[in-house]
């Protein structure tokens, strides 16, 4: 009881000290390319750096000055922060978290583990990742696996505050990382694959009380919306809106889970984020357009109601989950029209949408990956795909094996986030070039146990031997400038820089650095193990440093640790496809990169 | 009650595939538990496909041939006998190192699952043994 006091006491200096500054600092901060302060680079989600260092003529005399093992083997995504002079990196389960000094690289400032039933990991779908911490007001903030989020000192590693954001026996884990704005931080959950009933939650920076909770699906007041004000294609949604678009009551089990990345708009003061897939891989047990799973949301960051909602694969019939990146950007010409708040999102069911994020108009929506069959094309009044019947698994039916649709249900681009250069105006994007074959089949819901029904073969497009593509896009024009094959998915995030070059990295583990112009690699490196995480760059004393954790797992070690194989006519010359394991075995490692002196 | 059921569901498919497999060509006293002629399956061999796919791939992966963080099921079913894949199965795995996670939920009250142990058994060996290729099994005609 006395230390709970004491407890208070602290909060409320802390709160006084701090709420009106905590927005403007990170506003602030993340301008600053000498720091990576947030995981997605800048609100905008940008993942660009005005360092230029490092540029297309000396990148090639890169090479790693420094690295450290978490000691943890499984997938390694997100990457590190860094603020001041300290890099913060975190791991898979068990969830560690690292504060590194820069000043004498790799000495521990301090270690945190959580303690955690392992028997979340058996509830995790696909792998136990985690896409990093966040920074804000002295805090770092964990999304734990087993659904708790922690707050810790960023000097000490103490722990500050501890809240429950869901419940593991039904599903519910976290991975994805957190996002502090103003004086809160924003976290999703994830669990699409076991009926979880997807949310994301603001929890108040100072002593992590719940400021608002939007679900994405059922009433009205729990999905946070206003039926006259919320406004999908510019029409008022209208009451109930997502109860009419489900069978009964599945909206309880219904998905939507959160498990992407999040942006935010200061000036507008609206948060971005899109909605996973809704529950059941089976689209004939679930009939409707299923709302909102598969969304764009723009919600109001005060108060959680949503501006603007745009549905992108209603009545989802490949887990073409709607999480992938927000990427916000200013003044670009889309078809010769000028947008003053652009929108920019690369979805898993291989279409880019460019939208205007103050009203959520859609205003180009073209596919980036010419393999990209599932639909001939997006309406542009309704906003809906058109799909091709004979890759609807919906309209095939139920226990019908559905063949080489495109994207499999990875998605043209899952997670790994794109990054844009505002010199170049281009988007830089890593991509997966994975074709599938598709049966649904009926299953029961138990709680806490996966809720699928599909069987998927997954396998490159007919004829093509490479699984993955690190693409140049111009929002603008919805077009490929240019595009790079690669032997594996990209599963990594992009970085872009002023140096007019752009790193990615590779499921066997390579760190590429490509000239933004052409896609010309003018630097490789073979890191330890296959990369999944997210590059970043910043300056200590004065010097240009690049930093990216590599361990390879995730969704991408499940699909491609055995190697792909198509059994369909046809595939027959890439039947003797190289499994991953052939070039890369497990392992965290942060590795650093500099040019010499 | 369900367990019993599932059982009784359990011995049912095993006696049919045996039944089944008595009739077949091969000249092996061994008793298996699927039919496989010309890379076609039969009924439960195919229904253990796709409820593999349903409730193991995700970790297992495709064709059984493992993960980055789950075994590898084709070689497993080398050294475990059915009575031992069963008890993993319904039970669970928690084998947490330093080293190592092995965590497996238990299945044992999933209908998707314990109704069809007999049948995923079925394809896994059929995997195992080298009878059945990858990728998604034709069937024989039923």
């Amino acid at each position: 009881m006395l230390k709970n006091v004491a407890v208070a006491a602290v909060a409320a200096a802390g709160l006084w000290a701090s709420t009106a500054s905590a927005n403007d600092e990170l506003i602030r901060l993340q301008r600053d390319p000498n720091q990576w302060v947030m995981p997605t680079g800048n609100y905008a989600n940008h993942r660009y750096s005005e360092l230029n260092q490092i540029n297309r003529d000396n990148v090639k005399n890169l090479r790693p000055v420094w690295s450290f093992s978490t000691g943890v083997l499984r997938g390694h995504e997100g990457g590190p922060l860094v603020i001041g002079d300290v890099m913060y990196i975190h791991s898979p389960f068990p969830n560690r978290v690292f504060a590194l000094d820069l000043k004498d690289p790799g000495r521990i400032i301090w270690r945190y583990e959580p303690t955690q039933d392992p028997s979340v990991i058996a509830v995790m779908c696909c792998d136990t990742v985690n896409r990093g911490v966040a920074y804000g007001n002295g805090l770092i903030i964990l999304a734990q696996a087993d659904a708790t989020v922690v707050a810790l000192d960023a000097k000490t590693g103490e722990e500050r505050w501890k809240v429950k954001n869901g419940d593991p026996a039904k599903g519910e884990t976290m991975t994805a990382a957190p996002m502090v704005f103003g004086d809160k931080v924003l976290v999703g959950i994830s669990g699409g694959e076991f009926g979880v009933r997807g949310h994301v939650t603001a929890y108040n920076l100072r002593d992590g009380s719940m400021a608002w909770r939007a679900y994405s699906t059922g009433p009205d007041n729990e999905i946070l919306v206003d039926p006259q004000k919320t406004t999908h294609l510019g029409q008022p949604i209208g009451p109930n809106s997502s109860l009419q678009s489900w069978q009964g009551d599945q909206w309880k089990i219904g998905g939507g889970t959160t498990w992407g990345w999040y942006s935010y708009d200061p000036e507008l003061n609206l948060v971005y984020y899109g909605t996973g897939n809704p529950g059941t891989w089976n689209p004939t047990q679930r009939p409707g357009d299923n709302k909102w799973s598969m969304t764009i949301f723009a919600r109001d960051a005060d108060t959680g109601m949503a501006r603007w909602v745009y549905q992108m694969t209603p009545h989802d019939e490949w887990d073409y989950d709607g999480v992938n990146e927000m990427i916000l950007v200013d003044n670009i010409e889309v078809r010769g029209q000028r947008v003053p708040k652009a929108l920019v999102h690369f979805d898993r069911n291989g279409f880019a949408y460019t939208l205007n994020r103050e009203n959520g108009q859609l205003l180009l929506a073209e596919k980036y990956d010419p393999a990209v069959n599932w639909a001939t094309h997006v309406d542009m009044q309704t906003g809906r795909p058109q799909v091709v019947a004979q890759y609807s698994t919906q309209q095939q039916g139920e226990d019908r094996n559905v063949q080489n649709i495109c994207p499999a249900a990875l998605g043209t681009k899952d997670q790994q986030p794109a990054a844009y250069s505002p010199r170049t105006r281009i988007f830089y994007v890593p991509t997966n070039h994975v074709c599938m074959d598709y049966e649904p089949f009926r299953v029961s819901y138990t709680a806490g146990q996966p809720y699928v029904g599909a069987t998927l073969s997954m396998y490159p497009p007919q004829g093509e031997q490479n699984l993955g593509n690190f693409i140049a896009w111009d929002a603008g024009q919805g077009k490929i400038v240019w595009s790079k094959p690669e032997r594996f998915s990209v599963w990594s995030g992009a970085l872009a820089t002023a140096g007019d070059i752009v790193f990615y990295g590779t499921l066997e583990g390579y760190l590429k650095a490509v000239d933004v112009r052409d896609g010309k690699e003018l630097f490789s490196y073979r890191t330890p193990s296959g990369i999944i995480g997210n590059i970043n760059t910043y300056t200590y004393n004065g010097k240009q440093y690049i930093g990216v954790l590599s361990g390879v797992g995730g969704w991408a070690g499940i699909g491609m640790a055995a190697g792909l194989q198509g059994e369909t006519e046809g595939l027959g010359a890439v039947g003797a496809y190289r499994a991953l394991s052939n070039y890369t075995q497990l392992g965290g490692t942060l590795t650093v990169f500099a040019l010499p002196d | 009650m369900r367990l019993v059921l599932a059982a009784g569901v359990a011995a049912i498919c095993l006696f049919t595939t045996v039944a089944a497999q008595q009739t077949s060509n091969s000249g092996t006293s061994e008793e298996k538990p699927y039919h496989v002629e010309d890379g076609k399956v039969d009924k439960s061999t195919y229904n253990g496909y796709r409820r593999y796919g349903d409730s193991c791939l995700r970790c297992h992966g495709p064709d059984g041939l493992g993960s980055s963080y789950a075994p590898n099921l084709v070689e497993s079913l080398k050294r475990l006998s059915q009575d031992q894949f069963n008890e993993i199965v319904i039970n669970g795995k928690n084998e947490v190192s330093t080293s190592q996670q092995l965590v497996m939920p238990s299945f044992g009250m999933v209908e998707d699952v314990v109704l069809y142990l007999g049948d995923i058994y079925a394809y896994l060996k059929a995997r195992s043994d080298g009878a059945l290729g990858r990728g998604r099994p034709r069937r024989l005609d039923n």
